[in-house]
């Protein structure tokens, strides 16, 4: 199977879905940092009604009717939910339920009432129409727009005049508005969006901000759904926000990332849908869906892969300090040299398994212990200085814990067993200079740094 | 209207083995739905319905294309695998990432919907695909329902049920107190499972009765109307139960009963929004009327207060 050449009409679907991507993911952001996410979920099912309503009332598909009537069901949908919530006393979420489940039931209803008499049919709302984009085009440039014979796609390229598809115009006029509302209120937004206590004592009404983001959502909803139908708009608002939550904890980095994200998965999945011969909007979503999966799993600071390397290299480190503090108790102990350990005794002493095995294996290989497996094993001159700073650790917080709280001395071990390894240098200097760094409480000497 | 009359009056009398079966079906699905919603929405997870819902349709194209032809018991395991991985990806994400449970639901909704058209689409190419009825598990299509897809139906209705009524006083416990469930020995986390498997089954088995998008207004609409008429957990079960049947039946026999709209091509009202609009009628006529709880109610009791301090 090899992928078929894309005409213009393909280049004009894949401009459409990248700007309502665009402005989706970016706009997406801040659903997602306010725990809204599914508001868009929520009003791109109940503009349904709206759309039907605004067709019985002006008996037109009419877009400046039809949205006027989307965009007022979909800030209706967030009032809505706010009443049910408060009239039902139910926990948010199933008020949301409550109300876009019945509004989208009454707009399937309304639309199969009307539906004979206009081609739009609850199916196209939910997966859009991004193929028949090319085959409505408005002229910019040019005089000929009248002449009907040129809808057909790749006709117009050889012509003077420009024609560009007109969901490309409302998409584009789309993406610039999210773009410019984000710019301006960026700020505003950051606050409102992290703390909004702050932004209202700071005399930002996070109120007026908070509706500011509702309209741009439910317009971003409404002028969408009908090129690409609502579940993209879903996948779109809520996947690539979350996606960039993953890879980056800077909200202008976050929005960027997020709209870039967008574009990306519109292109991939608009190329994998011809070559597949499938929905464009739903391969879309699949791709805008894939990428959250492998930003979750291999993300460098938040994906579950980094997590696991960073606690596995953690643990790995403190099983050789623990090595490292046994060895040095034994060497300090020790009158004769070199005061050595079973290998199995250490082993035993240290974690049981896989991990005090490797642990002694990088000891070794680094040149800090001596001896072979399943001998005795014992400090080397360099390891004995690199011991002698996690003893020094351990010791000083035991120094620290005795003089500061009322504990007896057979409780000081266990914690400082655990705090050695994290205290850095400047911090057992500044102990050391608070408690001094000559004996621990037990009366055995502090290694020096 | 003369027909619609008769037609009310044939479905009343049961005479009609078709509608004896539609009944059937959706009438104990709402039954169990109303009941088993109710946890899921005092667990705060009424959304998890919708998001697995959404990912039943790709469970069900996957069937399909496994299958190679109409068969309601592997479209119902489908969509229940995918259903119930659906739900694990989510509470992986919860547990393993910043990403919160919202965002979760938001994008297992988008992709795996998406996921679901996009096969979808490529069935309805094959040849014979046009007949596998796949858009009748989008907005539900209770009319072509079989007497075996009923009885399949009733029975995981009657099983989940039957979970509810043996694990009652341990559900009551997780919802209201988790640490004291958690005192008595009982497995919460297991518990918390055996919820979301039933989340699981009740929505997977309503699809064929009110479709992918809606399916989940069966599980939270009658607990919330119920909630407006009690404080108690078992009257509240047993309303929601009601308001579900009710719900189901009242929309099944719309359904069945309405004249087609004027014009259509004899594709009759979709049981789905009919359902769920009957469910929201309760609720609203709940949220109004209900003694104490109710609109009215409450602005009575207001007005009481400052007249008579």
């Amino acid at each position: 199977m090899t992928a078929p050449d894309l005409t213009s009409g393909d280049l004009w679907t894949i401009a459409v879905a990248v700007c309502c991507s665009v402005a989706c993911g970016t706009i997406g952001c801040f659903l997602v940092l306010r725990r809204l996410s599914l508001l868009g979920d929520a009003i791109s099912h109940a503009v349904l009604p709206g759309i039907a309503v605004a067709f019985m009332l002006t008996g037109s598909r009419e877009p400046w009717a039809m949205l006027g009537g989307a965009l007022a069901i979909g800030l209706l949908t967030a009032g809505l939910a706010t009443g049910v919530r408060r009239l039902g006393r139910l926990p948010e979420d199933a008020a949301l339920g409550v109300v876009f489940t019945s509004l989208f039931a009454l707009g399937v209803l309304l639309i199969t009432w009307v539906a004979p008499s206009i081609d739009l049919d609850p199916g196209c709302v939910l997966y859009g129409l991004l193929e028949f984009v090319p085959l409505d085009m408005v002229t910019l440039i040019g005089a000929d727009a009248a002449d009907s014979a040129r809808i057909a796609p790749g006709q117009f390229a050889a012509t003077p005049t420009l024609e560009v598809p007109r969901a490309l115009l409302w998409q584009a006029g789309l993406m610039l508005g999210n773009l410019t509302l984000i710019t301006v209120i960026f700020k505003e937004l950051r606050i409102a969006s992290f703390d909004a206590a702050l932004a209202t004592t700071m005399g930002l009404s996070a109120a007026v901000v908070h509706g500011l983001m509702l309209t741009s959502v439910a317009a971003t909803t409404v002028i969408s759904f009908e090129a690409v139908g609502s579940i993209l708009v879903v996948a779109m608002l809520v996947a690539p926000g979350a996606t960039a939550q993953l890879l980056t904890d800077r909200l202008g980095r976050m929005v960027m990332l997020s709209g870039v994200l967008g574009a990306s998965a519109a292109i991939i999945g608009y190329l994998l849908a011809v070559w597949l011969d499938a929905s464009a909007s739903g391969m879309i979503s699949v791709v805008a869906g894939s990428q959250f999966a492998v930003a979750a799993v291999a993300a460098p600071r938040y994906g579950v892969v980094g997590k696991l390397i960073r606690n596995a290299r953690l643990s790995q480190r403190i099983a050789r300090e623990d090595v490292l503090g046994l060895l040095y108790r034994v060497h300090e102990s020790g009158d004769s040299r070199p005061a050595s350990l079973p290998h199995a005794q250490v082993l035993r002493a240290v974690a049981p398994g896989f991990r005090s095995r490797l642990a002694c294996w990088q000891l070794r290989a680094a040149g800090l212990i001596q001896g072979m497996s399943g001998d005795e094993l014992s400090l080397t001159p360099k390891g004995v200085e690199q011991a002698a700073q996690v003893i020094r650790a351990h010791r000083l917080w035991e120094t620290f814990l005795s003089r500061n709280l009322p504990l007896p001395l057979d409780h000081l071990h266990e914690p400082s067993e655990r705090l050695e390894h994290f205290l850095t240098p400047e911090i057992q200097a500044k102990i050391a200079a608070e408690v001094g760094d000559r004996s621990d409480p037990h009366g055995k000497q502090i290694p020096s740094p | 209207m003369d027909t619609f009359l008769t037609d009310l009056a044939r479905l009343l009398s049961l005479q009609d083995a078709n509608t004896r079966t539609v009944l059937l079906g959706t009438g104990t699905l709402g039954l169990a739905a109303g009941v088993v919603g109710c946890f899921a929405t005092l667990r705060r997870r009424a959304l998890l319905g919708d998001a697995i819902a959404h990912a039943a349709l790709p469970g069900i194209c996957l069937a399909f294309l496994v299958v190679g032809s109409r068969s309601f018991p592997a479209f119902m395991l489908g969509a229940l695998i995918l259903g119930a991985f659906s739900a694990g990806v989510i509470a992986m994400v919860r547990a393993y990432t910043r990403v919160k449970e919202d965002a979760a639901i938001g994008i297992v909704i988008g992709s795996f919907f998406g996921l679901g058209v996009v096969l979808s689409s490529m069935i309805q190419k094959r040849p014979g695909g046009a007949v596998a009825g796949l858009d009748g598990f989008i907005f539900g299509k209770a009319a072509s329902m079989t007497s075996a897809d009923a009885i399949a139906t009733s029975l995981v209705a009657g099983a989940c049920l039957l979970v509810v009524a043996a694990l009652y006083k341990e559900f009551k416990a997780l919802c209201f107190d988790r640490e004291f469930a958690a005192s008595q020995g009982w497995p919460a986390v297991a518990l918390d499972l055996i919820i979301m498997a039933l989340v699981c089954a009740c929505t997977v088995a309503g699809l064929p009765a009110v479709g992918v998008v809606m399916v989940v207004a069966l599980l939270i609409i009658p607990g919330a109307a119920a909630r407006c008429w009690t404080d108690r957990l078992g009257v509240m079960l047993l309303l929601a139960g009601l308001f579900g049947l009710g719900a189901a039946v009242i929309g099944a026999a719309l359904s069945a009963t309405l004249p087609a709209p004027p014009g259509s091509l004899s594709r009759g009202w979709p049981t789905g929004p009919l359902i769920v609009l009957s469910a929201a009628a309760a609720f609203l006529f709940s949220a109004v009327f209900a003694p104490r709880r109710g609109l009215i109610a409450r602005l009575l009791a207001h007005r009481t207060e400052i007249v008579a301090p």
